[in-house]
């Protein structure tokens, strides 16, 4: 779910991943199958995590850059010594950093810019959670923990083994301690030390160009190790992760303390925003923030960075895995609705890439071409016989092909392309009104932008392999030549133009409204019926090869034969597991059982609950037909006459629907069990009531 | 201006040096002094300062403290998080670090005063010790004894100490219910504007004249002295605008005396200012670069309201504001379509959200994990408050905490008319 804090899977993941691959032996009879198939699906995984990565990093890379930028110039500029700044009040440089509502994908933009910041402009960072500070107290504990690597004191919790143990008095959390810790610290520093960092300086410079990808994660231990930084004093810097769920008094009076301190402790502090920057003036009075000098710093939205990863793993060649229309429309709507949280999405894009290689034996054709010829050859008799059972299967054709068309999505420019391949994927695509729309759209475009556009379906189809995607490149250069020819032609030759504006020189001569209109008509046919400029036949002849372009390679995937192999399309399992639906199957397992617990002999025609359903079932059923308050008697009497009639003891006409002590637990157990699941509760309106929560049953 | 300070138990060149750094407060000073008495005799048990923010309280304060040299320690009460912050503070600062780890763990007031009195057996003072509170209205939150045994520390420990605290609060919200010891109160009133003006000039930029410096103070006061008399508010803005006042001089269209010209040229500027600068709407480094890529393109940080949220979020804030805002007994009303939905048990104010959010939402949507989640997660945001107990599981109560504007804002991006839906209007 949306918000969800979730473990880590890392751990999970290095531990079982000799297990796994049984797992993958579904369907299929030789080992060596389900191994290929475990091994691309690794692999593909690999590359999908590599890549997501990269773009995280580069996307972040803009908003990290101008924050050390901010720290680098907040740490120089405060030990100016002139007047101004002698005058100003002292202000604790603040980051407000806006990262859009979805929390627990900051954590990885947090984790990255605490690295650059030991990186490369000081060793002493800490982050916090709000969920970890409480009371001041705690706050206070964490920054000291974190900065000083160090256990501190706190009184109350250890009072338990208080007694007789020697008092060993350790540092207490105030911002003093901290204070003198750092002293110590940036002081005992010796000279020829910081000689060599200012050189450690001039080598990270030069390498600093590339310091983005792996060079930063990779050498981090190293970078803080050395402590790179050109000042003696670096800065302090503390990140508020989460700021909106901070105690706001906590916040107040933790940047009082710090304001104390300034002059001796250079802090610097980083806020992460969640909503909107004014948040914090929400969270702060005046007499607070005025203490602050906050800088506002917006992240990539949300929706821009999907578009960015859509764009990166699926409107790509370099992926065989794809996913059909209904996978990608769920995975695109519970972003959209739900939780607008890309790393959910490449979580559900891990969820259907480990699907499609369980379940489908052939997916082990699914990776590059050559790989694939590879694997094509070592099929047995088993697998062309699977091959020729899917429904696709007429005509045998390079799957290269498909990966041409998804390039070719992105032709149109006018469209969002998450949209157009939705569309593309559902169904043709010129069959769709969007495309009719950009087809019109495109007959009335300007020269400018006909010519921009069509130098960009140019560049599209540049790097393509294919014959058939030469010949139209081929063809589009030609249609790109001719139309700058006539940009030169037309300066010459203005002629078509007079044409036009002579009755334009008309109508401001009339003033009558009915003539107006009149000669509005007129203009209109005259210009329709005038010969078509050269652009304009030009125009159209480039709209007709692009459509045509279009119909010929952006048919369905569906249509083309073996795409069961790439497209993975079992929406309804995505859904299933992504989007879960507590309450409904509860519901459903209480009001069908037979299909939960797979024994059609309760299975009733009506689709009622049978008299055999287990006792809870019968509760449940029970408590729908009843009112807001339930009498707790009159439940176990229908439950005893339900439960007596299942067990057809017709035998004794007395004893029928009789309560006996054997009943009357399994009917206190399924009572407790509702009351558990959260469908009745205890009330104190009527002793021997109980309140139903739920609504809508009858 | 009053005369210089004058005490007959202290150094006259120490209060000359004294009195040069507290313009416009010689009499609180004098006050103060007079109520310390000489360093050898005792002082009154508890002094009691208030005064609003930058009146001079704690300046006045530890500028006698530092230039008499006397003993004593100054304890910020919004930095003890615990009283043995507290405790040790004092203790290190009278007697040295020895003391102060005699402390116990936790220690308690009589722990606090046994070691005290100990130690000054140890070494009697020659002097009144002092014990300065800063932000001494936060005691009121500690433990309720003590401030009153504060009050009378000089009682309890047998030694010429004495507490001052600084407050901007007045005495009568401090004193507990089962009364205390009276300390003596001490008001220091708001500088008037001449006084402002008259600080604010000592302060002036080096390479320019007195006289020029004062009539930027006296426009700066013209503009800003109705919002703001926050001395040190005052001089941070001071010192922001001053190189822009400047300018006009600088390039040499105006001269240092043309005091007209220079207030047309500065006035906007700063009138600007307190719309920004001083609310911290832009932040300070901001405005001083500001001047070179010039004006207005920097928008404040409550320009930016907006807040993009997934769509059934969006849907779900507006029940919430709904919920939140009508009556429970109009929802039939308003929501009831086709079924009686609503027609559940009526306290629970979850599932009325939820009947509301299953109303105003325009397809079916099914009762998922992540609209559940969602509405945790708008509570992390601070766009929905909890208001029962968070261990209640079975029904749990909310309450919307957004504003009109922000949820005609979200409901205008969903096409729903939230007005519509309103009992109020």
């Amino acid at each position: 779910g949306c918000f969800v804090f979730k473990p880590s899977a890392k751990k999970r993941k290095k531990t079982t991943t000799v297990d796994l691959e049984g797992h993958f032996t579904d369907g299929c009879e030789g080992a060596e199958n389900s191994k290929t198939r475990f091994k691309l699906c690794l692999d593909l995984w690999n590359k999908i995590k590599t890549e997501t990565e990269d773009l995280q990093d580069e996307l972040n890379r803009n908003i990290l850059d101008s924050l050390l930028e901010f720290t680098r110039k907040c740490s120089s500029t405060r030990r100016h010594g002139n007047w101004a700044s002698q005058m100003r009040a002292s202000e604790i440089p603040t980051a407000a950093l806006v990262l859009g509502v979805n929390v627990p994908d900051h954590d990885m933009t947090f984790q990255s810019l605490s690295e650059l910041l030991s990186c490369s402009v000081t060793p002493h960072v800490a982050s916090l959670q709000a969920k970890e500070c409480g009371a001041l107290k705690h706050l206070m504990k964490r920054v000291l923990e974190q900065l000083m690597d160090t256990v501190v004191d706190e009184e109350e919790e250890e009072e338990v083994q208080h007694s007789g143990a020697p008092l060993h008095k350790s540092i207490h959390c105030s911002l003093k301690a901290l204070c003198d810790w750092y002293c110590s610290k940036t002081k005992a520093r010796p000279r020829s030390v910081l000689i060599m960092h200012v050189l450690v300086v001039m080598v990270l410079l030069i390498t600093d160009v590339c310091w983005q990808k792996s060079s930063c994660s990779s050498s981090g231990k190293k970078c803080s190790s050395s402590a790179v930084d050109e000042q003696q004093q670096p800065p302090v810097v503390i990140i508020f992760k989460d700021l909106e769920a901070f105690n706001p008094k906590v916040l107040q009076d933790f940047i009082l303390i710090c304001s104390r301190y300034l002059d001796r402790l250079p802090l610097m502090f980083i806020f992460g925003v969640a909503t909107s920057p004014s948040t914090v003036q929400r969270l702060l009075p005046h007499s607070v923030s005025s203490l602050l000098c906050i800088e506002l710093f917006q992240s990539l939205s949300c929706t821009q960075h999907l578009t960015t990863v859509i764009d990166k793993l699926i409107l790509t060649p370099s992926f065989p895995f794809k996913l059909n229309g209904k996978v990608m429309q769920v995975l695109v709507s519970i972003f959209l609705y739900h939780d607008f949280s890309v790393r959910n999405f490449i979580k559900g894009l891990q969820l259907a890439l480990l699907e499609h290689f369980h379940s489908q034996p052939l997916s082990s054709l699914c990776c590059r071409k050559k790989e694939a010829q590879i694997q094509l050859q070592q099929l047995g008799a088993a697998d062309l016989e699977r091959i020729r059972q899917l429904p696709s299967f007429h005509r045998f054709l390079k799957e290269q092909e498909q990966q041409d068309q998804d390039n070719l999505r992105t032709d149109d420019a006018y469209l969002k392309i998450r949209e157009l391949h939705l569309i593309c994927l559902e169904k043709n695509v010129w069959e769709s009104e969007d495309y009719q729309s950009a087809m019109k759209l495109l007959k009335m475009l300007a020269k400018e932008e006909l010519i921009s556009l069509l130098q960009k379906c140019a560049e599209v189809l540049q790097p393509l392999k294919s014959k058939k995607m030469k010949n139209a490149l081929v063809q589009l250069e030609e249609l790109l030549d001719k139309l700058k020819q006539l940009n030169a032609a037309a300066e010459s030759a203005p002629s078509g133009e007079e044409n036009l504006t002579s009755p334009v020189k008309n109508l401001q001569k009339k003033t009558d409204l009915f003539q107006l209109q009149k000669t509005l008509l007129e203009m209109n046919q005259s210009r329709r019926s005038k010969k078509m400029s050269p652009f304009e036949v030009l125009r159209n002849e480039a709209v007709e090869f692009v459509d045509s372009l279009v119909k010929n390679h952006l048919s369905p995937p569906e249509s083309k034969p073996l795409y069961e192999v790439c497209y993975y399309s079992s929406s309804a399992t995505v859904r299933r597991h992504l989007n879960a639906t507590p309450r409904t199957s509860i519901q459903a397992a209480l009001s069908s059982p037979h299909c939960y617990i797979q024994n059609d002999s309760l299975a009733s025609e009506d689709g009622s609950v049978s008299n055999a359903a287990p006792d809870i079932c019968i509760a449940h059923k029970l408590h729908l037909e009843s009112g807001r308050l339930i009498n707790l008697y009159d439940w176990l009497e229908a439950y005893s006459t339900v439960v007596s009639a299942a067990e057809g003891d017709g035998s004794d006409p007395d004893g029928f629907g009789k309560v006996d002590e054997v009943k009357h637990a399994r009917f206190i157990r399924a009572v407790s069990e509702m009351e558990f699941l959260g469908f009745i509760k205890a009330t104190k309106k009527k002793t021997d009531h109980v309140a139903r929560l739920t609504w809508g049953g009858c | 201006m009053a005369g210089v300070l004058e005490h007959p138990g202290y150094d006259g060149e120490k209060l000359r040096r004294a009195s040069k750094q507290l313009p416009c407060r010689e009499v609180q000073a004098g006050m103060l002094l007079s109520l310390m008495g000489e360093p050898q005799q005792f002082c009154y048990p508890s002094l009691f300062i208030y005064g609003h923010r930058a009146s001079g309280k704690s300046h006045v304060v530890n500028v006698l403290m530092k230039e008499l040299e006397l003993p004593h320690v100054t304890v910020s009460c919004v930095e003890c998080v615990s009283v043995a912050l507290l405790f040790e503070q004092v203790l290190v600062s009278f007697f040295g670090c020895d003391a102060a780890s005699l402390l116990p763990r936790s220690p308690s007031l009589s722990d606090f005063v046994r070691i005290y009195k100990q130690q000054t057996s140890k070494f009697p003072s020659q002097q009144t010790r002092y014990i300065v509170m800063e932000q001494a209205e936060l005691l009121r939150d500690a433990n309720v004894n003590l401030l009153p045994a504060l009050l009378r520390l000089q009682e309890l420990v047998e030694d010429n100490v004495s507490v001052i605290l600084l407050s901007e609060i007045v005495w009568d919200k401090f004193r507990p219910n089962s009364g205390c010891f009276e300390p003596l109160l001490l008001h220091f009133p708001d500088y008037s504007k001449a006084e402002l003006l008259h600080i604010l000039s000592a302060h002036r930029h080096p390479s320019h004249s007195a006289e020029f410096y004062s009539s930027y103070i006296n426009i700066l006061l013209g503009v800003f002295y109705t919002v703001c008399r926050d001395l040190r508010e005052l001089q941070h803005l001071a010192a922001l605008n001053f190189s822009k006042f400047c300018e006009p001089v600088a390039a040499g269209k105006v001269k240092e005396t043309e005091t007209h010209k220079l207030w047309k040229n500065i006035e906007p500027h700063l009138k600007k200012a307190m719309q920004t600068v001083y609310l911290r709407e832009v932040s300070s480094l901001q405005w001083e670069q500001m001047d070179e890529h010039e004006t207005g393109a920097l928008r404040g940080l409550s320009a930016h309201t907006h807040v993009e949220l997934p769509y059934y979020s969006k849907f779900l804030l507006i029940a919430a504001y709904l919920a939140s805002y009508n009556p429970a007994r109009t929802d039939k009303r308003f929501f009831v379509k086709t079924s009686n939905h609503l027609l559940g048990p009526k306290p629970f104010p979850l599932d009325r959200l939820l009947a509301i959010f299953y109303s105003v939402v325009d397809s079916r949507v099914a009762p998922t994990a992540s609209i559940f989640s969602q509405i945790s997660s708008l509570v992390t945001l601070q766009l929905l408050t909890l208001v029962s107990h968070d261990d209640q599981l079975d029904s749990p109560k909310y309450k919307c905490a957004v504003s009109l504007d922000f949820i005609s804002a979200i409901s205008r991006t969903v096409n729903f008319d939230i007005v519509k839906y309103l009992y109020d209007f």
